[in-house]
């Protein structure tokens, strides 16, 4: 009993502590982009705009929650919820430091990468309740995009599962202790590049924003949506973008290693995973949208044979590293 | 610890039920959906039977029905969109063509 | 204990889902109750130890093969399906006794399999490692084969599905 209450402890301060850090980097972002606009980005609400993304919370809270007459409602009340676990779910495998999770499963890696494709569900559900033309097209554009970017992405996800010889977050981790498997000879950046690549389609970011293309389908999926059920897409949103930074510091980028004492660790870790964050995010601020057949082009004829190309070749390299025998 | 009959048995329901549903639909599509469901509910039965043995047999037999169910469902929803742009409507009984 | 309380809540919602697909009209309901289904199928797989089945499940079933339905149902009948008469009416309402003469049958079949002996709970391999030696050894044969079916109908599905160019 006592490890259930262990385990239902740990959830709640990751849980505490995954929207906290979601509702800041709106902040780290719009800072970010600002920037590189020349810009100030926001600044009045409190010293340095620090207190913003809470103003833009109690906005968001206060709105008049708006159900379209002719929406399919129980699906369009339900999919925010239904978008938001998973994004809330991949937490619950990374460890933050040696030992220090919610839960360190053997198949951790397979375990985030199936709570990550369940994000659809709640992105057509959104785009097919709203009942909206810009909506369903909206939805259709991401079915097409996430399946055909979800296989690039679990095979580059695998490059460092095979490289460290486990499933489990934190054997990966710990396996990169002498080496970051971004360092690694031409697999480590290859498969890296390939990963943040495959990381900007399944965010849906420029220059793979085509489901929000506000130019062209307003805001997609979410256009229906206000006050406290848009609050919670665009969470769930922010915490599959940082979740996934996370898996990219942890698989390529040594995890919480570190100079320093070990109880730094956690934060090595958050800001490595900040700094995979701003590195899509520049990609996000420097190009322009593509088109959809160009997408579904540069997936199917680029990146899944180049990555299963990767893929064999790490294997390869394991094979020979280790020896005859094995 | 839940016996296995247990799972057997919700499996042998959720067989039952994909049946009735392939019987009464009319829906190409649902039809196909009540197809996975019994799919499923016989995987569950072979993991359960796996697991009473102590052998991860089942489990690899599972893996083969999920690689099966994925080319079916490929195939048969492009045979269903293909039918559907010959003739605008979605109804099993209707495609009685090729009968004699 | 607890084992056995999640067991039956994820049954009823396994169920459940079940009759949702079956007797809801609009098939995009039946398609998300078939998404609720496969997740407490791969739930019930969790729990049983089966860890790489779950996540393949959820991948695959999930991910893949529900969205892949919910698409064609978007592509084809957006809304609206199973209008009109329905000329096999009389027919069709034969379909409740037979399935109740098969849910019969199973459970003849059930209640006269022995289920008494029992195993120790702590031996049952389920990691991806015994699944995966099992896959590369003993079934190596059935998992190339496999590899070409899929093969097969990935060409297959481009070939059915393609325009002609005009």
């Amino acid at each position: 009993m006592t490890d259930a209450v262990d385990a239902f402890v740990a959830g709640f301060i990751v849980l505490s502590a995954v929207v906290g850090v979601v509702t800041y980097v709106t902040l780290l972002e719009r800072k970010f982009a600002a920037r590189m606009q020349s810009r100030i980005g926001p600044y009045r609400v409190g010293p340095h705009g620090l207190l913003q993304p809470i103003a833009d919370a109690l906005k968001l809270l206060m709105k008049e929650d708006i159900v379209p007459r002719l929406a399919d409602r129980v699906v369009y009340n339900l999919a925010p919820i239904v978008f938001l676990i998973p994004g809330m779910l991949i937490f619950a495998t990374i460890p933050f430091a040696p030992g220090l999770g919610v839960a360190d499963l053997n198949i951790g890696i397979l375990f985030f990468l199936a709570v990550s494709a369940m994000e659809i569900v709640g992105l057509f559900m959104a785009g097919w309740g709203s009942n909206n033309k810009y909506a369903l097209l909206s939805a259709m554009r991401a079915v097409n995009q996430i399946i055909s970017y979800d296989l690039p992405f679990i095979f580059t996800a695998l490059v460092p599962v095979l490289l460290a010889g486990s499933l489990r977050l934190s054997d990966i981790a710990t396996a990169q202790a002498g080496l970051w498997f971004v360092f690694y000879p031409v697999i480590g950046q290859l498969a890296f590049a390939a990963f943040i690549i495959t990381t900007l389609a399944a965010e849906n970011r420029v220059p793979f924003d085509i489901l929000e293309a506000e130019s062209e389908l307003v805001a997609g999926f979410r256009v229906e949506y206000s006050g406290m059920k848009f609050a919670l897409i665009q969470l769930g949103e922010y915490a599959h973008m940082v979740g996934t930074s996370f898996l990219g510091a942890l698989l390529f980028l040594g995890a919480w290693a570190g100079p320093g004492p070990a109880w730094l660790g956690p934060v090595w870790f958050l800001l490595k995973a900040m700094g995979v964050f701003l590195l899509v995010t520049w990609v996000r601020w420097s190009f322009v949208r593509i088109r959809v057949d160009q997408i579904l082009a540069i997936s199917w004829k680029l990146l899944l044979p180049l990555s299963l190309l990767l893929l064999m070749a790490t294997a390869l390299v394991v094979v020979l590293r280790s020896g005859p025998g094995v | 610890m839940v016996p296995e009959s247990h799972y057997v048995a919700l499996s042998a329901v959720l067989f039952v039920i994909g049946v009735v549903g392939v019987l009464i639909r009319r829906n190409p599509l649902v039809i196909f959906m009540s197809i996975e469901l019994m799919l499923n509910a016989a995987n569950l039965a072979l993991v359960a039977f796996g697991q009473r043995h102590g052998t991860a047999q089942g489990q690899a037999l599972v893996f083969f029905v999920m690689c099966v169910a994925a080319a079916e469902v490929a195939v048969g929803l492009a045979i269903i969109v293909s039918i559907f742009r010959m003739r605008r409507r979605l109804s099993v009984d209707e495609l009685s063509l090729m009968r004699w | 204990m607890g084992s056995v309380i999640a067991f039956w809540i994820l049954a009823a919602l396994v169920v459940g889902s079940a009759v949702g697909l079956v007797v809801r009209r609009n098939p995009i309901h039946g398609a998300l109750f078939l998404v609720v289904n496969l997740g407490g199928v791969a739930a019930l797989y969790l729990m049983m130890h089966a860890e790489f089945l779950a996540a393949a499940q959820v991948i695959v079933y999930a991910g893949a093969i529900a969205v892949l339905f919910v698409f064609a149902i978007m592509v084809l009948i957006p809304g609206k399906e199973e209008t009109g008469p329905d000329p096999l009416r009389a027919q069709r309402w034969l379909a409740v006794p037979l399935g109740g003469f098969l849910a019969l049958e199973i459970a003849l079949v059930l209640r006269s399999t022995v289920f008494t002996t029992s195993r120790s709970p702590a031996t049952v391999p389920g990691g991806v490692e015994a699944v995966g030696r099992l896959l590369f050894t003993d079934y190596l044969f059935p998992f190339e084969v496999t590899s070409f079916l899929l093969l097969a109908a990935l060409i297959g599905v481009m070939a059915l599905t393609k325009r002609k160019a005009s």
